[in-house]
């Protein structure tokens, strides 16, 4: 089907930024949390695009003077907004939240993949509804301890069944599917 | 799909049988149909474009992206202020909320503090300062206005004149105060075409000087408005609506309730909501008022309307001090005075009603102050006038020839939110800031002090009139955040002055800054008026509920929003009752001429049972030529008859049909219940004899009477019920609904085949004497049925039940069959047959809720309960590993809601307000017999009518 081909969803299609960041580096390599840059993500449901002034925490020491990281330094000596290609895009009639996912024990890398093996990020699954959906109807599947949220190498252990069982009661998730729980 | 499973939908994958079994289920036809359009090569129809992405450089202080803040100030109508929290998101104002401390407010909004907003984003707003068309810079002007002001020193500013409208700002006060120092010859002129001119006149015939009056409704246990419409007009109404609808909660077949007398020549809202109604001509209210002052006061009940006096008399002095008499802004000085020597003569001073300083800056006789401008103008002493706000060459009395005169001044400057008729004849515009923009200050009808603070920067080159006052006496003028942190560190008079003012700042009001009351010493009685014996009829004036003395025709909210009773939106009429009608020869919408002392008007007829008869009533405000793309030639301009010698009534017009009709567009054609019990209203005795007399007078079938399939909901429940005997009819709750959920204005045209997309209606009922009719309130959102019939005859599922109860309407999926608008028996959903929503105007881009899809053409919309709100509050719950509390969501139209008619929540906590509510006896469900199930229910109206009432009309 094209309507959910990779084509139309852009998925695994690595998008180009103003500026090469890579998750890859920064995440996977240098091993900084998610929740430096993305401050928001455990309180509202945006989780955050780090403004220009996080990046020159570091960038003011660290490679201080790379060509690659002038547009960060040309925005903030300007005062210009760095104009960053989202690459996770839902329609504007989906409100999804990441502070209650993140609360009922869903791992960054559960929809946004393997983020510390990306050197430019790409869209790891398919954000279709019927994605969506299937893990709504199975949150058992997919959910894991809130100590591993964020863990990006967590693999789901053989007992996951078990597991999941467990924290879907724990965590009181209920499998939510009604319309308006994303669409509003 | 069916009914009980939408909550656990089973996993369809696209592997198997395309064809399974006997019932191809409707997503995998749309599967089916999708992948034929894919394979038809239509694929990219669906690729979303590239999106992007700017976070902050630096982020502000406190910025969530995602999370909106709220900051309080004041939204100002005629110059007096309500409180109200704006919502921001990301530095964008969104919706206004009432303030909860503060008096005006008390929580709730007036229209107006809804549909403010909408202003700040006007496209027709002025944008640059202008010298006869020409832009110009502010150091330009400023030095323009100083260089001309130079040139008056000699004369100690002899030759400046200021206009301003009423204001009540005390910076802006001390400020004229100032500039009449440094040009002690300058001259300050105000002028409103509405307001409070005749109680300001009142207070001086009864006191012999300026005074303020407001009343305490929260302690009388009788009110009889005169001609006023106290409960939805005027700057304390939504507080006057909340105190009285407070004492009318009968919380069980005991309790206590207020009674409401009203005499008057309009049919108001607040006339419907009256227990006893006695229409009136104009000029026979001050009679009525002279007949019971004279009852109240120890003589005996005189006059045509004796009965009426006698009875409402012995009820008044029944409830010594704890009553109310309220003159209307539009009825007569005498009458205000008449008013003043009853609630004198009552006990009531000190006690429902207060009387304080005046609010406004600077109280004076308007109309006079006009009147010597305009002489002033004619002898050419005019050097350098500044105009700020208003635009008195469209709304000043017609004798005046305002806009004439007008050019008559040297040098002319119009400080002025849009530009108007007025600075169309001034050499200057300069673009005043809205309020959302600006810092400034004002006082609430008791005197509360309101500072005033900016949530955005200004959209356009706008400034502040404080600040161009300050460029009059300056040669470094001030900003308006410091002229106004000026007046007040100078006269706080606190010790620590930075606390106080944030203080301020945080709350919205400045505590214990209301007006002291004072007890002024009452004088004669003013004699009988000279008997008009004028043949004709009588043109009366009233401002409109919403677009007001026409400052307001711009806001396309306001023009659409149906008119209490008429329903009547984008347009005024010439309201005449029915018999005065038929007499005349004209019915609705039939055109006719009204003239009087050689100038005449032509207007649409709108009949309004419970008018007087013999009156024509005519709303200020239309027929503007320079509002704005909106607001131009919207209706017919009555200021042409309007006199200063007679602002709010003339007697001896003539009024008669001509040809052609306007058809005007209302939203309601028909105002019978036919003999269904809709609007349920029962007096207070029959209530408390038998409290089950509501439920015995609807049939409620059995839930299990139901070809529907049972199910139950376990979690939470949302529900709500409106309360009738609370509901005045003022309407704020459709504003604020618009507001809140993004709903487009549709035009006139379209409301006239009845497409107006207000998620939430009034509607209104008529019921016995067409001539004084009883009047029944209610507000229809959607009813959230249980058993909604809608969801059966949706043909791809888009509207659905949710977990919870709510009849989900998932715009996404509708394809725009409008089976399910057909269906609805309560005719609650609104079809977008074009796309209304302005898709295009960046500025209206702006004040759109982010957490509500903007509907694009040919979908279906309705009330969803603010589904917005609940999912927000629900996932904030969850996230802190707690239930919701009662009363933690409000949907917008409860919130807005003056009288708190309208109480929102989960039905499945018994100890729930709402659930508390629906167990009450009064509770019913609308067309119960259909048994849909609703979720919204009602409370039946409770009416107090007083048993020895023989007048003509009863509740």
């Amino acid at each position: 089907m094209i309507v959910r081909s990779p084509y139309e969803t852009r998925q695994n299609v690595p998008r180009e930024q103003p500026v090469p960041f890579s998750h890859e580096h920064h995440a996977g390599g240098l091993g900084i949390d998610c929740r430096y840059c993305h401050q928001t993500v455990e309180t509202t449901a945006f989780a955050g695009i780090p403004p220009t002034k996080v990046c020159m925490n570091c960038h003011s020491e660290m490679w201080a003077v790379a060509p690659a990281v002038e547009p960060v330094r040309e925005s903030y000596r300007s005062g210009r907004s760095l104009q960053w290609t989202r690459v996770h895009d839902l329609p504007g009639f989906v409100y999804f939240d990441h502070s209650i996912h993140i609360h009922k024990g869903i791992g960054c890398s559960s929809c946004h993949g393997r983020v510390d093996k990306m050197p430019l990020t790409w869209q790891a699954e398919p954000l279709t509804m019927e994605w969506c959906l299937d893990c709504h109807r199975h949150p058992e599947q997919h959910v894991r301890p809130r100590s591993e949220v964020f863990d990006m190498s967590y693999i789901a252990p053989g007992t996951q069944a078990q597991l999941g069982a467990r924290l879907v009661k724990e965590y009181n998730i209920h499998s939510l599917t009604s319309c308006s729980t994303c669409h509003r | 799909m069916s009914y009980t499973d939408q909550d656990f939908v089973p996993l369809e994958s696209l592997s198997g049988d395309l064809h399974d079994g006997d019932t191809p289920s409707r997503r995998r036809f749309l599967e089916l149909m999708g992948a034929s359009l894919a394979m038809a090569g239509a694929a990219g129809c669906t690729r979303m474009p590239t999106d992007f992405i700017m976070p902050y450089v630096e982020p502000p202080e406190h910025a969530v992206p995602g999370r909106p803040s709220y900051f309080a100030t004041a939204c100002l109508v005629n110059g007096v202020a309500e409180g109200i929290v704006a919502e921001s998101h990301l530095g964008r104002p969104t919706k206004m909320e009432g303030n909860p401390g503060h008096p005006a407010s008390l929580g709730a909004t007036s229209v107006h503090a809804q549909a403010c907003v909408l202003d700040l984003y006007d496209p027709d707003r002025a944008k640059q300062i202008t010298e006869a068309g020409e832009v110009r810079a502010w150091e330009e002007f400023r030095i323009a206005l100083q260089h001309s002001l130079a040139a008056l020193e000699p004369g100690r500013g002899a030759g400046f004149y200021v206009l301003t409208d009423t204001s009540t700002s005390p910076s802006l006060g001390a400020q004229m105060t100032r500039l009449l120092e440094v040009y002690p010859r300058a001259k300050w002129h105000q002028y409103s075409p509405a307001g409070s001119h005749s109680a300001s006149a009142g207070a001086r015939l009864a006191f012999g000087r300026g005074v303020n009056t407001y009343y305490r409704l929260d302690r009388a246990e009788v009110i009889l408005a005169l001609d006023s419409d106290f409960l939805t007009r005027g700057t304390a109404s939504t507080r006057y609506a909340h105190d009285y609808a407070e004492r009318r909660r009968v919380s069980g077949p005991a309790g206590p309730m207020n009674r409401l007398y009203s005499v008057e020549c309009e049919m108001t809202p607040t006339g419907g909501k009256a227990e006893h109604r006695l229409p009136l001509r104009y000029r026979e209210i001050e009679d009525f008022a002279r007949d019971l002052l004279a009852a109240v006061t120890g003589g005996a009940a005189s006059g045509r309307h004796a009965q009426s006096v006698a009875a409402i008399a012995k009820d008044l002095l029944a409830h010594r001090g704890a009553s109310a008499i309220i003159p209307g802004d539009a009825q007569t000085p005498a009458v205000h005075a008449l008013a003043h020597a009853i609630n004198g003569a009552l006990g009531n001073t000190g006690s429902t009603v207060i009387h304080t300083d005046p609010l406004e800056v600077g109280d004076s006789d308007q109309t006079g102050s006009l009147w010597d401008l305009a002489a002033a103008l004619d002898a050419g002493q005019v050097q350098l006038l500044l105009i700020m706000g208003g635009n008195p060459a469209y709304d000043a009395p017609a004798d005046f020839g305002f806009g004439d005169k007008l050019t008559k001044a040297g040098n002319s400057i119009h400080v002025s939110s849009h530009p108007n008729e007025t600075s169309a004849l001034t050499r200057w515009i300069v673009p005043e800031r809205h309020f959302l923009e600006d810092w400034g200050d004002a006082r609430a009808f008791d005197g509360t002090v309101t500072i005033l603070q900016p949530l955005i920067l200004p959209l356009y080159n706008g400034r502040s009139r404080l600040e161009v006052l300050d460029a009059a006496m300056r040669p470094q003028p001030r900003t308006a955040h410091e002229i106004v942190r000026d007046y007040w560190s100078a006269n706080a008079k606190v010790g620590d002055f930075e606390s106080w003012w944030r203080e301020a700042l945080r709350k919205g009001f400045v505590a214990g800054s209301a007006l002291p009351a004072i007890t002024p010493a009452i004088g004669a009685t003013p004699p009988p008026a000279q008997q008009n014996t004028n043949s004709g009829l009588d043109l009366v004036f009233r401002t409109d509920p919403y677009v007001f003395d026409g400052r307001y025709a711009n806001n396309a909210w306001l023009q659409e929003l149906p008119r209490p009773l008429s329903k009547l939106t984008w347009d005024n009429a010439v309201y005449l009752s029915p018999r005065t009608a038929a007499r005349l020869g004209a019915h609705n919408d039939r055109l006719v001429e009204i003239s009087h002392a050689g100038r005449s008007i032509r207007g649409a007829v709108w009949t309004s049972p419970g008018q007087a008869d013999d009156t024509a009533i005519v709303y200020l405000g239309y027929g503007r030529k320079r509002a704005g793309s909106v607001g131009n030639s919207v209706g017919f301009d009555v200021f042409p008859l309007r006199q200063s010698q007679a602002l709010w009534a003339v007697s001896g017009v003539q009024v008669r049909a001509v040809s052609g009709t306007n058809p005007l567009a209302v939203t309601r054609m028909h105002h019978a219940m036919e003999g269904r019990d809709l609007a349920i209203a029962v007096p207070v005795d029959t209530y408390r004899g038998d409290p089950d007399c509501i439920r015995k007078r609807v049939e409620t079938p059995e839930k299990r009477d139901t070809l529907y399939p049972i199910w139950n909901y376990t979690g939470y429940a949302w529900g709500m019920s409106i309360d009738l005997t609370a509901c005045v009819d003022c309407m704020a709750c459709v504003i604020a609904c618009q507001a809140e959920n993004n709903i487009p204005v549709v035009g006139k045209d379209q409301v006239l085949v009845t497409r107006e997309m207000h998620w939430l209606r009034v509607d209104t009922y008529y019921e016995g004497d067409p001539d004084s009719p009883a009047v029944r309130y209610q507000p229809v959102p959607c009813m959230q049925c249980e058993d909604a019939p809608c969801e059966l005859v949706c043909p791809v599922g888009a509207t659905v039940h949710s977990a919870d109860g709510l009849n989900d309407m998932t715009y996404n999926r509708c394809i725009g069959t409008r089976y399910c608008s057909n269906n609805c028996p309560y005719k609650v959903r609104r079809f977008n047959f074009y796309l209304y929503n302005d898709w295009i105007t960046e500025q209206l881009k702006l004040q759109r809720n982010p957490d509500v899809t903007v509907r694009s053409r040919g979908v279906m919309e309705k009330c969803t309960y603010c589904v917005q709100r609940i999912r927000e509050t629900e996932i904030r719950s969850k996230d802190e590993d707690r239930f919701i509390r009662d009363g933690e969501i409000q949907t917008a139209c409860q919130q807005a809601c003056p009288t708190k008619a309208i109480v929102f929540g989960d039905i499945n906590n018994p100890s729930n307000h709402v659930a508390r509510l629906k167990a009450d006896k009064r509770n019913y469900a609308l067309l119960a017999e259909l048994n849909t199930r609703p979720r919204t229910t009602y409370l039946a109206e409770i009416r107090n009518p007083n048993p020895e009432w023989k007048g003509s009309s009863g509740s």
